[in-house]
């Protein structure tokens, strides 16, 4: 095992973000498994942009990972809510059921 | 270092592996906890590399806000017993090998893109606000978040009002057959309206609601 290097974290969030593209693509079941996809992938985000911040030893990265970790409470919680609307007007959250718009 | 190299292998593996889980598991409530795990194992590497104030942040933003939101949805909407299984969908499963395609080849690029990046040789100078090693990791964030960026962070804040009230908003329904308080017409009630005197003479008495 040598160092870990910039390259092990960038790997790391690499995966993360495609197992996160990965439950975008083949959910068709729950529309809430695919809101923590988009969680997993501003996750691998996150990473990316703290990694640099200390092995280039600046700052700033990290205080956009901050304004990142803020954008993703605001959407998760906007997203849940539209999600419990739409159950409630139409009793249903399956992926394969919402067709209203037939793309 | 040996110690750094085995924590940093264990975090990632485990987080590797919850977030598999996250996307496979049959229950939704399953789903949550290990992206709970998730979050946990990452802000732990963020602590090891140095970053403490932003791996605190994520295990009180995501553990103790974001994932307790999406449990209390999953939870209201009963969709426990509906089973998250992809795999044995009733329709066409054509969408399966061609998402699987495009993730592998979007993991690919993404390695490329590692493997291939470098420093760029003048990037080192051209840094604008270096990490002052005397200071703790929170107060070197203090220090340029409340300074530098001052108005990004006014506007995150009004950001989260903006979700806040969205979020209300979306959600808000008028019951019909409840009683409600009336703020207005109890502020805007007379005296004229509740109270009338009367004049009783003696030996008679009074009619009420007459």
């Amino acid at each position: 095992m040598n160092e870990i290097s910039l390259t092990h974290y960038l790997t790391l969030a690499a995966i993360i973000f495609t197992i996160g593209v990965v439950g975008i693509f083949l959910n068709r079941k729950n529309i809430i498994v695919i809101l923590m996809s988009i969680e997993l992938i501003l996750l691998a985000v996150n990473i990316n942009l703290v990694s640099f911040s200390m092995f280039l030893n600046d700052i700033s990265g990290q205080i956009f990972a901050l304004f990142i970790l803020t954008v993703a409470a605001a959407e998760a919680a906007i997203g849940l809510a539209i999600i419990v609307v739409y159950y409630r007007n139409t009793g249903t959250i399956h992926v394969e059921e919402i067709d209203s718009l037939k793309g | 270092m040996i110690a750094h190299s085995i924590f940093f292998y264990t975090f990632s593996l485990i987080a590797i592996f919850s977030a598999i889980m996250v996307i496979a598991s049959k229950n939704t409530v399953h789903s949550v906890f290990f992206l709970i795990l998730d979050f946990i194992s990452i802000s732990c590497l963020f602590i090891m590399i140095g970053a403490e104030f932003l791996g605190m942040i994520m295990l009180i933003v995501y553990v103790g806000a974001v994932a307790v939101l999406f449990l209390f949805v999953v939870m209201m909407l009963n969709v426990a017993q509906q089973k998250n299984q992809w795999f044995e969908s009733t329709s066409d499963n054509t969408h399966i090998p061609i998402g699987l395609l495009i993730s592998v080849v979007i993991f690919f690029e993404l390695l490329i893109v590692v493997g291939g990046w470098k420093y760029k040789p003048n990037l080192l100078s051209s840094v604008s606000v270096g990490i002052n090693q005397n200071i703790t990791n929170t107060h070197s964030i203090g220090n340029i978040l409340y300074t530098d960026y001052i108005h990004l962070f006014q506007l995150s804040g009004m950001i989260l009002l903006v979700a806040m009230i969205g979020a209300i908003v979306l959600t808000y329904r008028k019951r019909s057959g409840i009683k409600r308080q009336s703020y207005l017409s109890q502020i805007s009630r007379e005296k004229s309206d509740g109270v009338s005197l009367v004049d009783v003479k003696s030996n008679q008495g009074v009619k009420i609601n007459e």
